[in-house]
């Protein structure tokens, strides 16, 4: 076991927290959810996010043995467990990005320090630093174009690919993980900047917010 | 505009998602206690600037957030090769003036060009300074 002191960043008290897009969904233009909306946004508040790092292979191992997902070893891929609802994404050769639903990632904190023991490796959790936007909608792809360099054709962004890349001249974490629908996994100071782009960039499709 | 093939990500990316960090393979004096002025001094503010291939570091700063290195021709800014870190270049201004003289070709540029900086490769720059 690691000499690490760990700590509930989330614990189930009263205490009121706030998604990075609170202000702008309580404060800012939220156009009714609509289903013939071209794009529809959605925030995934309150995720579990840990950023891994490590030597792949030291980290494997504890990975598939703690979520049941095998850690992407490809550069620019996303694993999920068959549910979906939980993801490990390569951001570089020796980091990787898990997203888990609210409220486990403290739990998993915990055993997978204790599967990798004394092995080198990094586990912080960074939860409060960012959230997810997911786009879709049969022109969430158009929307995309409009606002990164980055190729977003079938061909070259199929399902289970993730790249950090530019955005909207800020930086998100772009990834794919079932058909048509995208993440953005922004960070909390530039949620709002990138919420009103997207409305912005939608809003020639027909855009609705789902809350 | 640039498009930069990442070793890490293993694809092209725009030019926007990186920053150049200067010439590559920089050595710092193993023993800077005991180093001349003029090695320390080299060390820190000289770096080359030569008209042909260039070594250079560069960070995909936007993306994987790792240094690389370019190998780029400054006159044309052809970009001729990236290799991860620790690695060394396989096409050098040596191995280029040597394929140009194989093919029949002139090499273009009477410059001269350094591998790395100077304590590496003293005698080239000597050589150039001379
Ligand atoms: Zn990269």
């Amino acid at each position: 076991m690691s000499e690490i002191r760990e700590f509930d960043c989330r614990p189930n008290d009263q205490t009121g927290a706030e998604s990075p897009l609170a202000w702008s969904l309580q404060r800012g233009p939220v156009p009714d959810a609509d289903t013939q909306a071209g794009v529809t946004l959605r925030e995934s508040a309150f995720m579990g996010h840990l950023i891994l790092r490590g030597g792949a292979i030291v980290l494997d191992e504890a990975v598939r043995e703690v979520l049941g997902i095998n850690l992407p070893a490809r550069p620019n891929t996303l694993t999920l467990d068959s549910t979906g609802e939980r993801s490990i994404q390569w951001l570089s050769p020796d980091e990787w990005l898990i997203v888990v639903p609210g409220g486990e990632e403290f739990a998993l904190e915990k055993a997978l320090r204790h599967a990798l023991g004394q092995a080198h490796f990094s586990l912080v959790n960074v939860s409060g630093g960012q959230t997810v936007i997911t786009l879709s909608g049969p022109k969430a792809r158009e929307t995309l174009k409009k606002s990164t360099p980055y190729d977003v054709h079938p061909s070259a962004f199929p399902v289970g690919k993730g790249v950090t890349t530019i955005f909207a001249k800020t930086s998100v974490t772009l990834r794919q993980p079932k058909a048509d629908c995208w993440e953005l996994i922004v960070r909390r100071s530039f949620a709002d900047y990138l919420y009103r782009w997207l409305l912005d960039a939608a809003a020639e499709f027909g855009v609705s917010v789902e809350r | 505009m640039f498009h930069i093939y990442c070793p890490y990500c293993e694809e092209y990316r725009e030019e926007e998602e990186f920053h150049p960090r200067g010439q590559a393979h920089l050595q710092r004096p193993a023993d800077p206690e005991n180093c001349s002025d003029e090695q320390w001094g080299d060390y820190l503010f000289f770096r080359d600037n030569p008209r042909g291939i260039h070594h250079e570091l560069w960070v995909h700063s936007v993306g994987c957030r790792k240094f690389f290195n370019i190998t780029r021709h400054t006159a044309n800014y052809e970009i001729l090769e990236t290799y991860k870190m620790g690695e060394r270049p396989s096409i050098t201004a040596e191995t280029l003036a040597a394929d140009e003289r194989q093919s029949g070709v002139q090499t273009a540029s009477g410059g001269w060009q350094t591998v790395g900086a100077r304590p590496e490769d003293e005698a080239l720059n000597t050589e150039a300074r001379a």
